[in-house]
């Protein structure tokens, strides 16, 4: 991973026996702290280097950003910003707030990789604005670690399982 | 279907139903029912859609003879593709037997095509190719042609750009581009190996009139006041350019005949072809510098500076959007109802771009545009805002694009880009080709 000496891979991967419960907990601290807007306390859940990325509707688990077109594909500074823009009453798109709803399922544990362990869930979002409710389906993929006692996201890649856009029109909300 | 304005947009006066274009004065109002409409819509796909030349799609998305592509233009499903010999056409792509649609994926390699439905094909051109047994139809069916896929009226390109009419009658090409021929040549000339559509579509959709984003895409009046978090990024993240003495930041708004026009002028961001900030560090330093001497070496210094050092955007006439900024992006929409449009973007790029060159591309479209950047969300809450308020349109019924209009060189933060669209916007309305 980014940034990770071989010791800390090693310590790492050592301390990723992460249980399916563990993991759950999680994730649904995460998507508390989502629907809540504590949005510096979900920023605290990724660790140093991690990335978040949405790709465009329908792609591939695998695509890359350094060759197709994504909605979201931030480096760790670029998502620092994306926070402190939507902490702003000038991220016109998210002022005033919308309301958000997610419930997530189906998390599995896909075993372990080079930064943490690769998790995957399913999602659904529903974010309310302007009187209209819009629906996110799709699947996350994770790498979580544990760092410290406390497990952290090195990765989050958030696939909509969707034809397109539409009606939702934007991603300003964080999925 | 009410009287509407019989003046003509030449005149220093013209009073119409939806336009009001005072050039004496210097006041340009249109009617917000032009928004709201059903009647307007329908005459807009009447006059307009099924007039005009609209954009189907870029060379680089059909590679390979037999090649195609499905896409919806103007509200009809098409078929465009390749055939063996290389040629590009486009078919409604809607079976002659009974409707179903022909091609349901999305993109292939095919010498034919099956209907699911009760299994017509039809070779790559398009000729009914159905086997049956004798004596289920006439001798000569189908030899006059109306068995095979409809062909779309007329397929032409400018630069690898092509576009279909939907009227055996329309223009050619070249004539209707007008001006805009020259603002597509700045884009293909990027590079010297040609330009290409690069993975992937942005397809959205956005609760607000088409003709909204027409106004928004060359709009350079709202980009501080709405776009000012994404700016606030390009401070802190080293790649903002504030321009110098000799090469302020100015751009100016340009009418390119036919309801084409454009913003050019120069931007406070990087560019990837090709204006450096220090967020790309000294490689990416290097690298511009390299894609500065090749445009100098290839097209002169003039030229290749008005390509590296000029940003555009581009809006051809009725609803293209080319914008040569921070990346390339083409995008195109449609109509779906008064108060929703469906959006598609794509990124261009230069073939054989470095792995460097082209992350940094689309690092720099995405920060800025489409649904997930940190500018294109607050443009569409915008133009779902302005929507919202035409609901009070009986009551607040003009919209103001006077800005600027009595200047004889007008800046890219005046409106007379939009009143180039909007005066060939009305003259096709008037039932004018």
């Amino acid at each position: 991973m980014n940034g990770m000496s071989k010791t800390q891979v090693s310590s790492a991967v050592a301390a990723s026996a992460l249980t399916r419960a563990e993991c759950e907990d999680f994730l649904y601290h995460e998507a508390t702290l989502l629907d809540e807007w504590r949005l510096d306390e979900w920023f605290d859940l990724f660790a140093k280097g991690a990335i978040y990325e949405v790709p465009t509707a329908g792609a591939d688990d695998d695509v890359s950003s350094s060759e197709a077109l994504f909605y979201v594909a931030d480096d760790y500074a670029r998502l620092r910003y994306r926070i402190d823009r939507l902490k702003s009453p000038a991220a016109h798109s998210e002022w005033p707030r919308s309301d958000t709803s997610r419930i997530i399922g189906n998390v599995q544990l896909l075993g372990a990789c080079e930064g943490g362990e690769k998790v995957r869930c399913t999602f659904a979002t529903f974010r309310s604005k302007n009187g209209i409710t819009d629906l996110f389906v799709g699947h996350c993929l994770y790498v979580l670690r544990k760092e410290e006692a406390s497990i952290r996201i090195a990765s989050k890649r958030v696939m909509l399982d969707l034809n397109s856009l539409r009606p939702q029109g934007r991603v300003s909300i964080l999925l | 279907m009410a009287t509407i304005s019989s003046t003509s947009s030449a005149t220093e006066l013209s009073e119409g139903r939806w336009i009001r274009d005072d050039r004496t004065a210097g006041i340009f109002k249109v009617n917000r029912e032009a928004f709201t409409s059903q009647e307007v819509l329908d005459l807009e796909r009447e006059r307009i859609f099924d007039r005009a030349w609209l954009y189907i799609g870029h060379a680089s998305e059909l590679k390979a003879p037999n090649d195609y592509l499905t896409r919806n233009i103007g509200g009809r499903e098409l078929i465009f593709n390749r055939n063996r010999k290389g040629e590009y056409q486009a078919f409604l792509n809607t079976c002659p037997h009974r409707g179903a649609i022909v091609a349901r994926e999305k993109c292939g390699n095919a010498i034919s095509f099956k209907c699911f439905y009760h299994g017509w094909s039809f070779n790559n051109n398009g000729k009914f190719a159905t086997r049956n047994p004798a004596g289920t139809y006439p001798d000569d069916f189908g030899k006059d042609g109306t068995v095979d896929l409809a062909r779309v009226p007329q397929i032409d390109s400018y630069r690898d750009f092509f576009f279909i009419s939907y009227d055996p009658l329309a223009p050619k090409l070249r004539d209707f581009l007008a001006g805009a021929k020259d603002i597509l040549d700045l884009v293909a000339d990027h590079s010297p190996n040609g330009m290409e559509i690069v993975g992937g579509v942005q397809e959205y959709s956005i609760r607000a009139n088409w003709k909204l984003l027409v106004e928004n895409s060359y709009d350079g009046y709202h980009a501080m006041e709405t776009h000012e978090t994404y700016f606030d990024y390009l401070v802190q993240s080293a790649a903002l350019d504030m321009g110098s003495g000799d090469k302020p930041l100015v751009s100016r708004g340009y009418d390119l005949g036919n309801g084409h026009a454009v913003v050019e002028g120069r931007a406070p961001w990087g560019r990837p072809v090709a204006r450096h900030i220090p967020a790309w560090g000294e490689e990416g330093k290097a690298a511009v510098a390299e894609l500065r001497r090749e445009l100098v070496d290839r097209l002169g210094p003039e030229r290749a500076e008005r390509i590296y050092d000029g940003d555009r955007n581009l809006g051809v006439f009725p609803n293209l959007v080319i914008n040569d900024i921070m990346a390339i992006t083409v995008r195109t929409f449609y109509p779906i109802a008064p108060d929703l449009m469906h959006v598609s973007s794509w990124a261009l790029a230069p073939v054989g771009e470095t792995p460097e060159a082209r992350k940094r591309r689309l690092d720099s479209f995405l920060e800025f545009l489409g649904p997930g950047g940190f500018a294109t969300p607050d443009d569409v809450e915008a133009l779902e805002s302005a929507q919202r308020g035409y609901a009070a349109a009986k009551f607040a019924p003009w919209n103001d694009i006077s800005r600027g209009m009595l200047k004889d060189d007008p800046l890219g933060d005046d409106e007379a880009q939009m009143r180039a669209f909007w005066r060939e916007w009305n003259r096709r309305m008037e039932g004018r080709r």
